[in-house]
């Protein structure tokens, strides 16, 4: 049996236990109180990344000498710790992807309904809310992608195509589980009505050349590889590529064009209910609309402007001019939890 | 009515912390979705646990296999590259479960380059099977999980002492039927808590499965969430994720009830069996193989892609988040450890008492944390801090106050929720440790008349150190890794390297977040070395 050994003896490890417990004091040092719902500082929480937003945020504190203080997040943890929080929040403007989510803030009554003459002169009003509380910033069109070297432009026309047998085993798809598929589903059901949607998107799952894909990236390039031929995606992800890549082979192609259009959505801003400082959360929102700021939404995401007179940039000039779906975006929204049960019955993972 | 002894006083407040979250997660089921459940019955449910069940099985099985065997070998056997081969394999506990993930989906599927490399150089079309698939998971699960497995291991064979082996085979045991029936018995509460403890993670997990679009009962509850959005039916399904978990804990437990295990004889000489030939060079071949396909091979990848974007990304940002990391680890390990081993005290001190059975309960319950998934915990945590803060605040508005939240935002919810979460990584090595001390130990010390507070600081601390040390640095190196808690619960400010991991992932910019997975295994690579060093002493 082993000696009980006296306290004396049992020296602990120390440098182990100090490199470990070492920040630990550094930490209850700067655990001073944080700076909440100062009148100079406008709090942000996204749910797009920090990278995009930086160039927007530092161009803004530029202008007005206002700090912003920046919190990313996933949506869903941002509107749930919005709704935890309530009246107490320390946020002034929400941003984030996709206007099912926006729809979602707004239904959650999170949101607070802006009135501004700039804001409705810059966005077009199939891009912001009916009751004027979110506001879509930039536009994000997802339509058909396709191998130059393996499909004729000339074969392709609609979403709906897609499904046909003709494409066998060499469809690419993304997850069901991403908002901007569930959007698109949305949107079709609100075409075509849910059992025409269903049996379309059916022809897609029976048509997948290999299993679905987490992000929108491996999907293209897949495609380049040969793995499939077609796919669908946002268009910023090929941008992204062949900015890397000029001669990246993956073509695009402007679906619907005879019927409905292509379908877009938004990533948009909207200010919540409880944000301390209403007036300058609004002027920053004015911002993101201006020509300065839409600017930097193409130029650094290479998505589309909503504001219809600031110019695209050039990769994205490069596919020419489409026709958009014109219903307004909230639809995706109020569809969406339909469109996602929808997938799942046509085992569309 | 007499109160119940101090045990159960210690270990109640810890267990109402994570009863909280579960209570929330658990309060949902008094909302109705029936037209949800019924979507979910019809055409989700049976799928996703069909994959669960087999993702368990199949993970359970390759850790403790890899796990075990791999531990075995290193400490009993000789054979060349042993003594490095033997540390090493503990290193790619430094590297996330997701970020090996995404590297090994990157580096092996249609697109990435060992197939593309194979097309070009026969000119066939490959037919290699698809990386993302259940078999891709599980096996970048066992890559990734079985060092808690290996580490545990390796303990327990190091302190078992050659006695008993030389005492079995005296007796007329092979070496074979020693190992199967002397050393894996008695090894048991390391290697099951390894076990446990991977499975834990694997249930939880959302990033992993994600990646490799796995549908799992953690999809489902986000995929009702966040696609369906109905919090109360996702809470609904967490809460039956957690009796599950419950119910394989307990399991485990009644299996191993009343047994005691033997102290440590780690003084002890030790004779290791000289593989000759082919064997000690399949053994190096081996464990070689696992520490390449584990650790080596995604590192390289990893660096490769740091190459290509840090001259862009890399700046002095990344001093902060790199401190964040390490100041968050630094605190979550130092309150869990106080915490387990005030759970693991208090079981052991209640041991023939009155109330015993209460304490051990209690102590299961605090353990259930890992058991959810990392942002369904946020919430259940944040929502009643939220909603105490909401009450402070008015109370003391109507004492004409205005003070700034307190709780909310603050440091101290996202080290409870991690604390939480975590609690149960530090707890196993802790109470394994533990059941080395002997109650004739025990009795000894009372005989001296020391308490139980004495006894606690000149017995079972000293004795434990082995124990609290591995748990220290287990949660350290966990807290490194960890991204849903941190990501929801994070105050202003506090961007650390797996938020930044996040930033990059959620664009799908796999190469760029390369360069915080990189700094999140450097950084993960100090305490590991201590472990390592530590148990190379021993």
């Amino acid at each position: 049996m082993p000696m009980i050994r006296l306290p004396c003896a049992a020296a602990p490890k120390s440098a182990a236990l100090a490199l470990l417990f070492g920040p630990v004091m550094a930490a209850l040092l700067t655990l001073a109180a944080p700076t909440l719902g100062r009148a100079d500082t406008l709090t942000v929480y996204s749910a797009r990344n920090e990278q995009l937003l930086k160039p927007l945020l530092d161009r803004f504190t530029n202008l007005t000498g206002t700090q912003v203080q920046l919190l990313t997040a996933n949506e869903g943890a941002l509107l749930a710790r919005l709704n935890a929080e309530g009246a107490s929040t320390p946020a002034d403007v929400l941003i984030t992807v996709d206007a099912g989510n926006l729809w979602q803030a707004a239904q959650q009554n999170l949101l607070q309904a802006v009135v501004s003459a700039v804001l409705e002169k810059n966005i077009p009003a199939h891009l912001r809310d009916p009751a004027k509380q979110w506001f879509g910033m930039s536009v994000r069109a997802r339509t058909i992608v396709y191998s130059k070297a393996r499909v004729a432009a000339n074969t392709l026309s609609s979403y709906e195509d897609l499904a046909d047998p003709k494409w066998h085993g060499k469809l690419c798809l993304r997850t069901s589980k991403k908002v901007y598929n569930q959007s698109l589903v949305a949107m079709m059901m609100q075409e075509l009505g849910e059992a025409k949607t269903e049996a379309i998107v059916k022809g897609w799952v029976a048509n997948l050349a290999t299993d679905v894909f987490a992000d929108d990236t491996a999907l293209l390039k897949a495609i380049a590889a040969g793995q499939c031929q077609v796919g669908i995606v946002n268009t910023y992800y090929l941008g992204r590529l062949l900015q890397a890549d000029a001669a990246f082979p993956v073509g695009l192609f402007w679906a619907n064009q005879a019927t409905t259009g292509v379908h877009v959505n938004v990533s948009g801003a909207g200010v919540t209910r409880h944000s301390k400082n209403p007036a300058l959360a609004q002027k920053f929102l004015e911002f993101l609309s201006s020509d300065a700021a839409q600017k930097i939404y193409t130029d650094k995401d290479l998505e589309f402007p909503a504001n219809p007179a600031v110019a695209a940039d050039s990769i994205i000039n490069s596919w020419g001019s489409f026709k958009p779906n014109p219903i307004n975006v909230s639809k995706a929204g109020e569809l969406q939890a339909a469109a996602t049960r929808l997938m799942d019955r046509a085992a569309y993972k | 009515m007499r109160l119940p002894p101090w045990p159960f006083w210690v270990v109640l407040p810890l267990a109402l912390v994570t009863v909280t979250p579960l209570a929330v997660v658990g309060v949902s089921w008094a909302q109705r979705a029936p037209e949800i459940w019924q979507h979910l019955r019809d055409y989700v449910l049976a799928g996703v646990l069909l994959n669960t069940l087999l993702l368990t099985v199949l993970v359970g099985l390759g850790v403790a296999v890899l796990g075990v065997s791999l531990a075995w070998i290193t400490v009993m056997c000789e054979f060349p590259g042993r003594r490095w081969l033997g540390g090493a394999l503990v290193l790619p506990l430094a590297l996330p479960a997701y970020v090996l993930a995404f590297v090994h989906v990157g580096l092996m599927d249609y697109s990435g380059p060992v197939q593309t490399l194979w097309r070009t150089a026969t000119g066939l079309q490959s037919s290699f099977p698809s990386v993302r698939s259940t078999g891709g998971a599980v096996l970048v699960f066992c890559l990734a999980l079985y060092p808690y497995v290996y580490l545990l291991a390796r303990q327990a064979f190091q302190t078992q002492g050659a006695h008993c082996l030389q005492a079995a085979q005296t007796l007329g045991l092979s070496r074979r039927q020693a190992f199967w029936r002397v050393a894996m018995p008695m090894a048991r509460p390391w290697w099951a808590a390894g076990v446990g403890l991977a499975l834990m993670e694997v249930l939880a997990d959302f990033g992993t499965v994600a990646i490799f679009n796995m549908d799992t009962f953690t999809t489902v509850i986000y995929k009702t969430w966040l696609g369906m959005f109905n919090l109360a039916v996702a809470s609904q399904l967490a809460s039956l994720l957690a009796l599950g978990v419950l119910a394989l804990v307990w399991l485990e437990h009644t299996a191993r009830a009343r047994r005691q295990f033997g102290p440590s004889a780690k003084n002890q000489a030790r004779e290791r069996i000289a593989l000759t030939g082919p064997a000690s060079w399949a053994a190096s071949a081996a464990c070689l193989l696992v520490l390449t396909a584990a650790f080596i091979a995604p590192v390289l990848q990893l660096l490769y892609w740091v190459m290509q974007v840090a001259a862009t990304d890399l700046d002095t940002r990344y001093w902060q988040f790199v401190l964040h990391s390490l100041m968050l680890s630094g605190l979550t390990a130092l309150v869990v450890l106080l915490a387990a081993l005030a759970l693991a005290y208090a079981a052991r001190a209640s041991e023939g008492q009155r109330g015993q059975r209460w304490v051990a309960a209690l102590v299961r319950v605090a353990n259930l944390g890992y058991a959810l998934p990392g942002m369904v915990l946020s919430v259940g945590l944040f929502v009643p801090v939220a909603w105490l803060d909401g009450r402070l605040l008015a109370w003391a508005q109507s004492l004409g106050l205005a003070p700034p939240p307190l709780l909310k935002g603050a440091l101290a919810v996202m080290v409870t929720a991690l604390a939480v979460r975590f609690v149960a990584v530090g707890f196993n090595p802790i109470q394994a440790a533990m059941q080395r001390i002997t109650h004739n130990q025990e009795r000894a010390a009372r005989s001296l008349g020391l308490g139980a507070w004495q006894s606690l600081r000149r017995l079972h601390v000293p004795l434990l150190r082995p124990g609290l040390l591995s748990a220290a640095l287990l949660v350290f190196v966990e807290v490194m890794k960890e991204m849903p808690i941190t990501l929801m619960t994070r105050p202003f400010g506090w961007d650390t390297l797996a938020v930044r991991i996040y930033e990059m992932t959620s664009e799908g910019m796999w190469e760029r977040a390369a360069l915080p997975s990189v700094c999140v295994v450097l950084a993960g690579l100090v305490p590991i070395f201590v472990l390592v060093r530590k148990s190379e002493q021993d």
